[in-house]
């Protein structure tokens, strides 16, 4: 028990670093926040007049659909921060620092992943604030609103380790950049964030069904009330009962990736 | 005297190198050990198994009584790390730095602070302490990363290649406060591939190339190992160099060489000042005037060309290659 306490007293104190540096950085919150509003602006000025959410519906609906998928995409990218940070410190030789230190193995990660939800937390704010703007809006409970954030926090936690581990095998803050296009780009595009499914051709559809980014845009999109009304029922499981499979993705996501990425935090070596 | 680090048959290898070839490193309770050798040679590969970065392939060893493989926390609790580069972060005040290290050891909130401040003091970083560590000069990082290293008051110092890139006036003032460091009784593995610097701070040397030891002994015994001490004098007047090298003929060990132009004598001698002292009275007895005299001694250099075969360290600097980052070039030693 005391151990724990001390792994958590731990990860504080790097998390409480890792938010001193947003607070004296804020630049880098300005880059990673300017591709989703981008998206958003993108998705619902220019393409979002050529995509029907549901027959006939105005274009109103498509932004109102569309938000969803861009706050899951926002966790998603925010996630990269996560194996940015921990890259560059690789690379500037402090994990050397806290590796020769008394300190629990988790702390370095374990406070990376926290104090990125803090991160997240102001992303989603503004994407949230974004989406307001474009003419988005939240249709159902306060309660149920609040889940839908939540469940986005959460995912974007639990994704947080993933690219923690990617940036534990990467050599540099460049390489983890690129490498994570590589994973974001289509666990993003390939799901209903920012089309209906039922356009996709049958091998894709299915990939997109069972994609957790899909059934994560599925659950807020449900909380939040943004379903276009006319739009018809998935058949997917995963679909069906988006927030139990985005549950199951997340511990999944936690099981397999924090041992692994606390493993490679004690080996890493010094580049 | 007891050990304070004991290392025996330490062996790591990389894919297609052999970083430490069975490396035995003996450093008693507050003696200061010189780890010198040329890039590539396992110095940092040696430090990062003693505190417990890297596990060897072969061997053991014990930091203050802690196995680093059987029980690597004991060892971190025990000792402090400096590293090649300053390891630390640019976005922290220095005094955050320092109290952040200090919770990390869990000396607590209170303890932490005033440790910090106290360091601040110390290694004369007061007025910068409350600003961003990126606002610092590389002497103020490498102080401030020293300091790091000294928060926990640990028993056993590992300061790797503390000097590498400093200006010169930066390295002598590093070199002091590590003086005053040891005179407190710290036990300190440096490595360097400054020879002056081992010359300089440690009170034994141990000499490794291509992973394991190639010579071990102070300075002056190493120096000695080498031989090539020698008298160097110049006489006042042109007429007195063909009496001056009768005199000097008794004292050397090798020929004399002689230079009529400047009046300039050199003769290798061994038994260092004493020898000197005699032949000087000679010299003065049979009326000689003496312009210039001294006793060259051979410097690391020479030892470790000696020892080596190959210089330690003019090829990197005269190529330029300073401005790399000493562990990328280590690296590149390494793979080749």
């Amino acid at each position: 028990m005391s151990q724990l306490m001390t792994a958590l007293g731990d990860g504080a104190v790097v998390a409480k670093r890792n938010v001193i540096k947003i607070k004296r950085v804020p630049e880098i919150l300005v880059f990673v926040l300017l591709s989703p509003i981008m998206f958003v602006l993108l998705f619902a000025f220019v393409f979002g007049g050529a995509i029907d959410v549901a027959t006939g519906a105005p274009p109103e609906v498509y932004r109102e659909f569309l938000i969803a998928g861009i706050l899951a995409q926002t966790v998603i990218f925010g996630a990269t921060f996560t194996g940015a940070g921990l890259a560059d410190d690789m690379q500037k030789g402090i994990i050397d620092r806290f590796r020769s230190l008394p300190m629990a193995r988790s702390a370095v990660l374990v406070g990376r992943t926290s104090s990125d939800v803090i991160y997240n937390g102001i992303s989603v704010a503004i994407m949230a604030l974004t989406g307001l703007l474009v003419g988005w809006a939240i249709r159902t409970s306060f309660l149920e609103a609040a889940l839908g954030f939540g469940l986005l926090l959460l995912f974007a936690y639990a994704f947080s380790w993933v690219m923690a581990y990617v940036g534990l095998l990467v050599p540099s803050v460049e390489v983890i950049n690129n490498a994570s296009f590589m994973v974001i780009f289509p666990i993003t595009f390939v799901s209903n964030a920012f089309v209906p499914l039922e356009t996709l051709p049958a091998p894709l559809q299915t990939f997109a069904e069972w994609n957790p980014v899909s059934s994560l845009t599925q659950a807020v999109r449900e909380l939040f009330g943004n379903i276009p009304p006319g739009a018809p029922e998935p058949t997917a499981w995963p679909l069906q009962n988006p927030i139990v499979y985005t549950l199951i993705w997340i511990i999944i996501i936690m099981v397999i990736f924090v041992p692994i990425s606390i493993r490679q935090y004690r080996r890493a070596a010094r580049r | 005297m007891t050990n304070m680090i004991e290392a025996s048959g330490l062996v790591k290898r990389y894919k297609e190198v052999t970083a430490l070839a069975g490396l035995d490193l003996v450093v008693p309770e507050g003696v200061v050990l010189g780890l010198l050798g040329p890039n590539g040679a396992g110095k940092t590969t040696a430090v990062s198994i003693l505190s417990t970065l890297l596990e060897p392939d072969e061997g053991q060893a014990m930091v203050a009584g802690a196995d680093v493989r059987k029980d690597p926390k004991a060892v971190r609790r025990l000792i402090g790390l400096s590293g090649q580069y300053a390891a630390v972060d640019e976005h922290l005040t220095g005094f955050e730095n320092l109290d952040m290290i200090g919770r990390l050891y869990h000396l607590g909130k209170t303890k932490s602070r005033e440790r910090a401040r106290e360091l601040l003091e110390v290694f004369d970083l007061t007025e910068a302490g409350d600003r961003p560590v990126k606002t610092y000069s590389g002497g103020m990082r490498r102080r401030l990363d020293l300091a790091g290293a000294l928060v926990a008051k640990p028993p056993v110092l590992f300061l790797d290649e503390p000097s590498s890139g400093l200006d010169p006036r930066s390295r002598v003032d590093l070199w002091d406060t590590i003086r005053d460091l040891v005179k407190e009784g710290a036990t300190l593995l440096l490595t360097t591939q400054y020879l002056e610097e081992a010359d300089q701070l440690a009170d034994d040397i141990v000499v490794i190339d291509h992973g394991h030891e190639i010579a071990h002994g102070t300075a002056d015994e190493l120096k000695t190992q080498v031989g090539g001490e020698r008298i160097e004098v110049t006489v006042a007047d042109v007429m007195h160099v063909t009496p001056a090298e009768e005199v000097l003929a008794a004292f050397a060990v090798g020929d004399i060489r002689i230079d009529h132009h400047s009046r300039g004598l050199t003769a290798p001698i061994a038994g260092g000042a004493p020898v000197l002292t005699q032949a000087l009275r000679e010299l003065d007895a049979r009326g000689i005037v003496v312009q210039d005299v001294g006793l060259r001694r051979p410097t690391l250099d020479d030892v470790f060309l000696s020892l080596t075969g190959h210089v330690a360290e003019e090829e990197v600097e005269s190529n330029g290659g300073r401005s790399k980052k000493p562990k990328e070039e280590e690296l590149e030693e390494v793979s080749r």
